[in-house]
């Protein structure tokens, strides 16, 4: 186990440890993300990417093992949670805007509040988000009165707001008509092009197989099978890899 | 970043403009029409009906009623009515005098006690087990035994500086035990937001302050607002209740008419008057809550 964690990396986990009640949910993960890369995680539900994603935020404490995040250890309990968080943007697969607040109050929250940054200023940079993501006629609008996809744009202007080191995205198609997974997912593609860090959960395997540049494979909270996209889709070395995207070709979702 | 296509008016279900083209109604939707208009008209006729149908019975019960003519004189009489209107209402001011202060008192302190209650951490444990403790105690205390124990009890220890006006010390005690209530209505919204807000405004990188105040409890308090009004519905009856200490209320005014000419009519009177008070608070509540949900989703789905 070293004890200088390589600073090249974005986020790095070692022997990562979590129980629910007696239910183990993640089993000795280890995980490292460099910067500028895309990180899929991909498994059957239940298999542990979203506790893994909630871990990395510090939504949920571990049990054991360590997490980094540009070098820091995030896991310490002397760290600074809301500081960790400020680096991290994270979008759910529920949205979860807020339904009391319009579009840009949505945006704009975490830029005036926590980061300090003029109204004007975060107002500019919220309608200059939205105008890119196709959504700058919304801005005054409340979520409930966006579609799906829409909303779940919004959600990703964000977490994008306050220029986040690293993104988390937690199965942010699940939620969505086919016909709207696709607006979502070209602005994810957009922002690897772009060179943002990200780790996403995801159901949408050819999308996976698209962007990843590392795909992990979770089986019962272990991370079975890692490697570039071609080699986990292509030649899986576990049978349980190779079962688990035998079902998904077989339904159709490959 | 490429450009995701600009949104169009697509997606607004429910702006059926006619207009746009040469549209012409079909015959299947003027009949359509024509029969729910009928069934409306037909539907308010019955309404009418059966409201006419039961006023009349209930008034003929009460008046053929072996006691009405007595009944009628003693709770019903014009005379005794007209003199206890103005007496009541000088009452009712002090009503509500005691309403809006208390009001404003209850909703802060109400407040405060219900954020006491949820402040994480060890530091907070006393902070938390007195918020319990208030509310345990002043909710299961019934308001007369508060009401007494401050306004006749505080007033006999004789301390310096502290008031016996019998006013602002039931004012007091009505705050304790309504902000009790309130607490707990307050607590019951912050619990009923869904943790996803809070886990996404934490997310953020907001703080726990910052979450409760941006996104848990403006939420709350929208959501709480019906049960809110009922409470305070509740206190402006209660405001009543400080006649004990000798203070001359709504309800006071009317029993000392009544202690002098042994006629109930300024009972009536006094109990009409409240609820032409409560009235307009209800439909303004209403009005309020209304407006707000119609702001959040306009035009949605009905």
């Amino acid at each position: 186990m070293s004890e200088f964690p390589e600073q090249s990396s974005v986020l790095r986990m070692e022997s990562v440890r979590k129980t629910f009640g007696g239910t183990v949910v993640l089993r000795d993960v280890d995980l490292e993300v460099a910067p500028h890369t895309v990180t899929a995680l991909i498994g059957a539900s239940g298999s542990g990417k979203s506790t893994l994603l909630r871990c990395a935020n510090l939504l949920e404490e571990i049990d054991d093992g360590a997490i980094w995040l540009d070098g820091e250890e995030i896991t310490d309990p002397r760290a600074d949670q809301d500081a960790v968080r400020r680096r991290i943007g994270v979008v759910f697969q529920a949205y979860n805007l807020f339904p009391h607040m319009t579009v840009l109050e949505n945006i704009t929250l975490a830029p005036r509040r926590v980061h300090g940054v003029a109204r004007a200023e975060a107002e500019e940079r919220a309608r200059e988000l939205l105008e890119r993501l196709g959504l700058g006629a919304r801005a005054g609008e409340y979520p409930d009165r966006l579609s799906g996809g829409q909303q779940q744009r919004v959600a990703i202007v964000r977490a994008l707001a306050v220029r986040p080191r690293l993104l988390l995205l937690d199965e942010i198609t699940a939620a969505l008509d086919p016909e709207l997974v696709g607006e979502v997912l070209t602005v994810v593609r957009d922002l690897k092009d772009e060179g943002m860090t990200m780790v996403l959960a995801t159901h949408e395997m050819g999308f996976a197989r698209e962007v990843a540049d590392q795909v992990c494979f979770l089986d019962g909270g272990v991370v079975l099978e890692r490697g570039t996209a071609e080699l986990v889709f292509g030649e899986p070395r576990q049978e349980r890899t190779r079962r688990f995207l035998r079902r998904i070709v077989n339904a159709g979702r490959l | 970043m490429t450009v995701v296509k600009e949104e169009s008016g697509q997606d607004d279900p429910g702006d059926i403009r006619d207009g746009h083209d040469a549209y012409v109604p079909s015959q299947r939707r003027i009949e359509r029409e024509a029969y729910k208009r009928a069934r409306a008209r037909r539907a308010t006729a019955i309404a009418a009906l059966s409201t006419l149908g039961t006023g009349a019975l209930l008034y003929l019960i009460v008046v053929n009623a072996p006691g009405w003519p007595r009944t009628r004189e003693t709770f019903f009489d014009w005379g005794y009515a007209r003199e206890a209107f103005p007496q009541v209402l000088e009452g009712l001011w002090l009503n509500v005098r005691l309403l809006l202060v208390c009001g404003a008192a209850v909703l802060v302190l109400g407040m405060l006690i219900a954020i006491a209650r949820t402040l994480p951490g060890p530091v907070f444990f006393p902070v938390r087990a007195l918020a319990a403790a208030y509310t345990d105690f002043f909710r299961g205390l019934p308001l007369i035994i508060t009401l007494m124990i401050v306004v006749l009890g505080v007033p006999a220890l004789r301390l310096q500086g502290v008031t016996v006006d019998p006013v602002l010390l039931g004012g007091t005690a009505l705050t304790l035990t309504y902000s009790a209530y309130v607490a707990e209505v307050f607590r019951a919204g912050i619990e009923s937001v869904h943790p996803s807000q809070r886990a996404a405004a934490r997310s953020l990188g907001l703080t726990n302050r910052q979450a409760l105040r941006h996104v848990v409890l403006p939420q709350a308090v929208r959501r709480q607002v019906p049960p809110l009004l009922n409470d305070l519905v509740s206190l402006q009856k209660d405001t009543g209740l400080v006649s004990i200490g000798g203070a001359v209320d709504a309800v006071r005014a009317a029993d000392i008419i009544v202690g002098r000419s042994l006629n109930y009519t300024p009972y009536i009177v006094a109990g009409l008057v409240f609820v032409a008070l409560t009235i307009p608070m209800t439909r303004f509540t209403d009005w309020v809550t209304a407006r707000m949900d119609r702001r959040r989703a306009q035009g949605g789905t009905p």
